[in-house]
C-alpha cells in the first residue's frame, strides 16, 4: 500500500496548475466551458492548441509519433488538474481516433491525420449510435456500399457532437449486410465540412446544450479512409491504446463542486441559519464528499492496474457506475441546498454559482447512459467480472 | 503509487487463509457463539505461535515489528473467517494503548506477554452514555497518596470477561479533556461484570468499578493526557473495523456469486437473472470500494501522516457499504440466508455490530463536514 504519487508526477502538478493559470482566457472558478457547445468550442479549441504546443495533449502516445509515452499516473495527475479547473481535454482524437490509427492506419492516413490529431486541428465527432441502435450498438445500420474507388454511405448517426464545429466523423458503417452483426462492419473517416449529402440536425437537449443528428445521403466516402480491413471495424473500433482510462475527471470535477458548496453553505442562510450549521446539510454534504473520495480511489486503482499490465475490467465498470451515480447524487444535493434559488436557469441574474450547478444536474443524467449506460456497465461487472451466467 | 499488496502482505494473507480457513471454520464460529468464554485458549495457543498477536510489536518486545496496514491486512482475512475471542480487544485495543502511551517499564511488563499469548486485554472506554467523545466519560479516577482510587461504570467493554487487563479510560479532572488512562487488572477488587448479549454474539460487558484501587504506577502515559492516546486508538480502532468489515464483505459477495451460480429457479441458474446480476454488481461496487478507503487511511495510519480525513471517510463509507453488502446478499439467497444454519446472518449480524462500533456513520460523517471546512 502506498498512495503517493511519484514526486516528479507532483511537480508535474504544480506545473500544469502554473501554466492553466496563466495561460486559460477564462475564469475557471466562475465559468464552465462546454467544448461540444458551439460557443465555447472555438475557445476551447484555442486553449487545447496551447496544450497540445507543451506536448500535453499526446503525452499519452509512444514517443515514435512524437507522444511522451507518459505513465498512466502522470496522465492521472494531467486528467485530474484539467478537470478540477473545468477543462475537458480529452479529445476524441488524440484518445481514440489517433491510437487507432497508430494500429490499423496506412501510412498515408497516419501521415494525414495524426499531426493534426496532435495539434487539435481537427475537431472529431464519433458517430457510433444510431436511432435504432444504442447500447446494442452492432445492430446498427448506416450502410456502406461500394462504388469504385468510393463507399457510398447511407443512413443516419445521432447524440454525436457533429453539430460543435465538427470537421471529421468517425464512424462505424455496416458493409455486409449478410454476415452476422459484429462481421459486417467496417470503420471509416468521414470529412463533414462541405460534404454533399450530409445534413446536421441540431438536437436541443434538457440540459444547456445540442447534440447532433447527421444523415447521410449516398455521401461518397473515399475508400482510402476505411481504417483497418474491411468488415473487421467492430474490432477496429474497440482498439485501445494504453491510456488511463479511469475517468479521474469525474471526482476531479466533483471535488470542485464539492468546494463551491461548501463555500455556499458557509455564506448563505436557510431559514435564519448558516446551511453550514445546519446539521442535515453537513451529513448529507460530507456523505457526498465520502463518496466522492471513494470514487477517487477506484479511479486511481484503475489507473494503477493499467500500469502494472493489469486490465481493468470489472474494476473500469464498477467506476463508471459509482462515478457518473455520485456526480448526478453530487449535483441533485447542490440544488437542494440552494432550495428556491438551486432551480435558476444560468443566464438570471439571481442564479446562485452562476446557475452551473442547476445545469450540470441535468447533464450528469446524461453521464449515466453515454458510453455504456450503468446497466451496461453492470451486466458487464456481473457477467464478465463475477463470471455469472449469461440470461 | 501501490494500490496492491506487497509481497510479504500478500503472504500474510495467504497464509492467514490456510490457517483460518482450517482452524476457524463456520462451524466453530457457530460453536463460539454459544460458548461461555467465546473463543478456546487452543486457537489463542496457535494464534500467538504465528506472531499475529506480536505482529506490529516492535522486536525488542518480542514482536515481530511489522506495521499498522500489515495488521490491515490480516483483520480482513479475520473478519472473512469471523474469528471470534479477544484479538482485536488484546491487540489493537490494549496493545495499541501500551504502545503508544506506556512508558518503557510498561511495554517491557505487557507487550512481550501479549506478544505471546500469555496476556488478554482489552479497553474500558464507553459507559452508559454511550458516547464517543471525552465528556463521555464519567467514571473518576482519585488520587490518594500514591494510588488512585476508580467509581464508575463501564459498558460495551469488549472482551472483559477474559481480560486479564483493562485499559481503563478514566476522568481526572473537570476540563472534558482531562482523562488519563490505567491498566487495571480485571480480578481487582471493587470490580463487578455483567455479560451482555448482543446482536453479533461477541462478548461485551457492563464492567462496574466500586472504589478500585490501583497503584500510581498504573497511570498509563501522563495525567490528563489521556484522551490523545484514545483519539489514536479510535481510529486503529475504527480502520481496524474497516479492514474487518470489507474482508467479511468480500466473503459475502464471493457466497452470493457461488450460490447464484447455483441455485435454479424457472428452470435456470438465479445468477443469470439481471436483477440478481444487478444485486451482485452493486455489492462488488461496494466491496471495491470499502477496500480502497480502508487501505489509503490504513496506509496513513502506518506512515504516521495525519488521518483524520482518510479515517473518518473510511468508517463512514465501509459502515454503510457493508450493511448493504449483506442486505443485498440476503435478498439474494432467499430464505434460505435468513437460517441459522446459513453462513448469510452470521455476516449480517457482525455487519451491524461493526457499524457502531468506533463511531458510526453520521460519527464520522460530522468529522468529514469540519474537516471540508463546513
Ligand atoms: C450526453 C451523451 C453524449 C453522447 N455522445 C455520443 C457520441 O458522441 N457519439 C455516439 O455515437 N453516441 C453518443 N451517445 C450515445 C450513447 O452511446 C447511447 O445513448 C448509449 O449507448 C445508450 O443508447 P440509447 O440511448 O439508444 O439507449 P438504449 O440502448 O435504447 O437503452 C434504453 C434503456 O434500456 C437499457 N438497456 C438496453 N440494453 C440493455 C440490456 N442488455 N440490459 C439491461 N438494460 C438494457 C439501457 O440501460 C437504458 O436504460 C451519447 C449519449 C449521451 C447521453
Ligand atoms: C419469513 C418467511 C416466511 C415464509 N412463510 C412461508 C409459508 O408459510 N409457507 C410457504 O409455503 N412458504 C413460506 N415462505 C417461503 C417464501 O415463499 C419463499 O422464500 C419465496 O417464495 C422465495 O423463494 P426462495 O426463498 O426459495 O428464494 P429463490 O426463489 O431461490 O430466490 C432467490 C433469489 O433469486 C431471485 N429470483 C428468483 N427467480 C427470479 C426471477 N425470475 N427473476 C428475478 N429474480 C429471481 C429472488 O427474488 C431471490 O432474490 C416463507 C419465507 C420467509 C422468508
Amino acid at each position: 500500500m502506498d498512495f503517493k504519487f511519484e514526486n516528479i508526477d507532483e511537480d508535474f502538478r504544480s506545473e500544469i496548475k502554473d501554466f492553466v493559470e496563466k495561460e486559460l482566457p477564462w475564469n475557471w472558478r466562475e465559468q464552465d466551458l462546454d467544448p461540444e457547445d458551439e460557443k465555447d468550442s472555438v475557445l476551447v479549441r484555442d486553449f487545447k492548441r496551447k496544450l497540445g504546443d507543451q506536448g500535453w495533449l499526446t503525452m499519452a502516445w509512444p514517443k515514435e509519433y512524437g507522444g511522451q509515452a507518459a505513465s498512466h499516473m502522470r496522465q492521472v495527475v494531467f486528467n485530474e488538474e484539467m478537470a478540477y479547473r473545468g477543462i475537458s481535454a480529452g479529445d476524441a482524437g488524440v484518445r481514440m481516433v489517433g491510437p487507432i490509427l497508430m494500429l490499423y492506419g496506412t501510412d498515408e492516413q497516419k501521415e494525414q491525420f495524426l499531426p493534426k490529431i496532435a495539434n487539435a486541428e481537427i475537431n472529431w465527432s464519433q458517430g457510433y449510435s444510431e436511432p435504432d441502435s444504442g447500447s446494442d450498438l452492432a445492430s446498427l445500420q448506416t450502410r456502406a456500399v461500394e462504388d469504385g474507388d468510393d463507399f457510398v454511405v447511407s443512413g443516419s448517426k445521432i447524440w454525436n457532437s457533429a453539430h460543435a464545429d465538427s470537421d471529421w466523423m468517425f464512424m462505424l458503417v455496416r458493409t455486409e449486410p449478410d454476415a452476422p452483426k459484429h462481421r459486417g462492419i467496417s470503420f471509416v473517416l468521414t470529412e463533414l465540412e462541405g460534404q454533399e449529402g450530409v445534413t446536421i440536425e441540431k438536437i436541443p437537449m434538457m440540459w444547456d446544450a445540442y447534440r447532433g443528428l447527421v444523415t447521410f445521403d449516398n455521401v461518397r466516402v473515399p475508400k482510402k479512409n476505411l481504417v483497418g480491413e474491411q468488415n473487421r471495424g467492430w474490432y477496429v473500433g474497440a482498439a485501445l491504446l494504453d491510456f488511463e482510462r479511469s475517468g479521474v475527471d469525474r471526482p476531479a470535477r466533483a471535488k470542485r463542486v464539492l468546494e463551491d458548496l461548501v463555500e455556499f453553505c458557509k455564506e448563505n442562510k436557510k431559514n435564519g441559519r448558516l446551511l453550514a450549521d445546519d446539521p442535515v446539510i453537513r451529513n448529507q454534504l460530507a456523505e457526498l464528499a465520502v463518496q466522492v473520495e471513494t470514487t477517487r480511489l477506484m479511479c486511481y486503482n484503475v489507473a494503477w492496474m493499467q500500469s502494472q499490465d493489469l486490465i481493468p475490467n470489472k474494476e473500469a465498470s464498477i467506476t463508471k457506475v459509482y462515478g457518473t451515480e455520485t456526480v448526478n447524487r453530487l449535483y441533485g444535493l447542490g440544488i437542494k441546498i440552494m432550495g428556491l434559488y438551486g432551480q435558476l436557469d444560468p443566464d438570471s441574474k439571481w442564479a446562485p454559482l452562476k446557475g452551473r450547478i442547476e445545469n450540470a444536474w441535468l447533464r450528469s443524467f446524461g453521464g449515466m447512459v453515454a458510453a455504456g449506460t450503468s446497466e451496461i456497465q453492470r451486466n458487464v461487472i456481473a457477467q464478465r467480472g463475477l463470471e455469472l451466467p449469461r440470461g | 503509487m501501490d494500490l496492491g499488496l506487497n509481497e510479504a502482505q500478500q503472504m500474510l494473507k495467504t497464509t492467514a487463509q490456510d490457517f483460518l480457513s482450517t482452524e476457524c471454520p463456520d462451524t466453530y464460529v457457530r460453536e463460539m457463539e454459544e460458548d461461555e468464554r467465546g473463543y478456546t485458549p487452543e486457537l489463542w495457543t496457535k494464534i500467538a505461535e504465528q506472531g499475529w498477536l506480536g505482529l506490529i510489536i516492535p522486536e525488542q518486545y518480542g514482536g515481530v515489528e511489522l506495521e499498522f496496514q500489515d495488521l490491515v491486512v490480516l483483520l480482513e482475512e479475520m473478519g472473512r473467517y469471523m474469528l471470534p475471542g479477544p484479538f482485536f480487544s488484546t491487540v489493537v485495543l490494549g496493545g495499541m494503548s501500551i504502545m503508544d502511551a506506556g512508558s518503557e517499564e510498561q511495554k517491557q511488563e505487557y507487550l512481550p506477554r501479549i506478544a505471546e499469548g500469555q496476556i488478554i486485554m482489552t479497553l474500558a472506554l464507553t459507559e452508559p452514555s454511550a458516547r464517543w467523545d471525552a465528556a463521555g466519560v464519567e467514571l473518576t479516577a482519585t488520587a490518594t497518596g500514591d494510588s488512585y482510587t476508580l467509581n464508575g461504570t463501564k459498558l460495551f467493554v469488549q472482551n472483559a470477561h477474559v481480560s486479564d487487563y483493562m485499559v481503563v479510560a478514566a476522568r481526572t479532572g473537570t476540563s472534558e479533556e482531562n482523562i488519563s488512562l490505567f491498566v487495571v487488572p480485571t480480578q481487582s477488587d471493587g470490580i463487578n461484570q455483567t455479560l451482555l448479549k448482543t446482536i453479533a454474539s461477541d462478548r461485551q460487558s457492563e464492567v462496574v468499578f466500586n472504589d478500585v484501587k490501583v497503584p500510581s504506577s498504573a497511570l498509563l502515559g501522563e495525567e490528563n493526557k489521556g484522551w490523545e492516546t484514545i483519539q489514536k486508538v479510535m481510529q486503529w480502532g475504527a480502520i481496524g473495523k474497516c479492514a474487518e468489515m470489507s474482508g467479511g464483505g468480500q466473503q459475502v459477495l464471493d457466497m452470493t456469486v457461488d450460490y447464484a451460480k447455483q441455485r435454479t429457479q424457472f428452470g435456470r441458474p438465479i445468477g443469470s437473472f439481471q436483477a440478481i446480476q444487478h444485486h451482485c454488481a452493486n455489492m462488488a461496487t461496494d466491496v471495491e470500494g470499502s477496500k480502497f478507503i480502508t487501505y489509503q487511511a490504513a496506509w496513513r495510519l502506518s506512515e504516521g501522516l495525519p488521518a483524520d480525513r482518510e479515517v473518518a471517510m473510511a468508517k463512514a463509507w465501509v459502515s454503510d457499504a457493508y450493511r448493504r453488502v449483506c442486505a443485498l446478499g440476503h435478498q439474494s439467497h432467499g430464505a434460505i440466508g435468513f437460517t441459522k444454519e446459513h453462513n448469510m446472518q452470521l455476516y449480517s449480524r457482525r455487519a451491524k455490530a461493526s457499524e457502531i462500533l468506533f463511531g458510526d456513520t453520521d460519527f464520522h460523517l460530522e468529522n468529514v463536514a469540519n474537516i471540508i471546512g463546513l
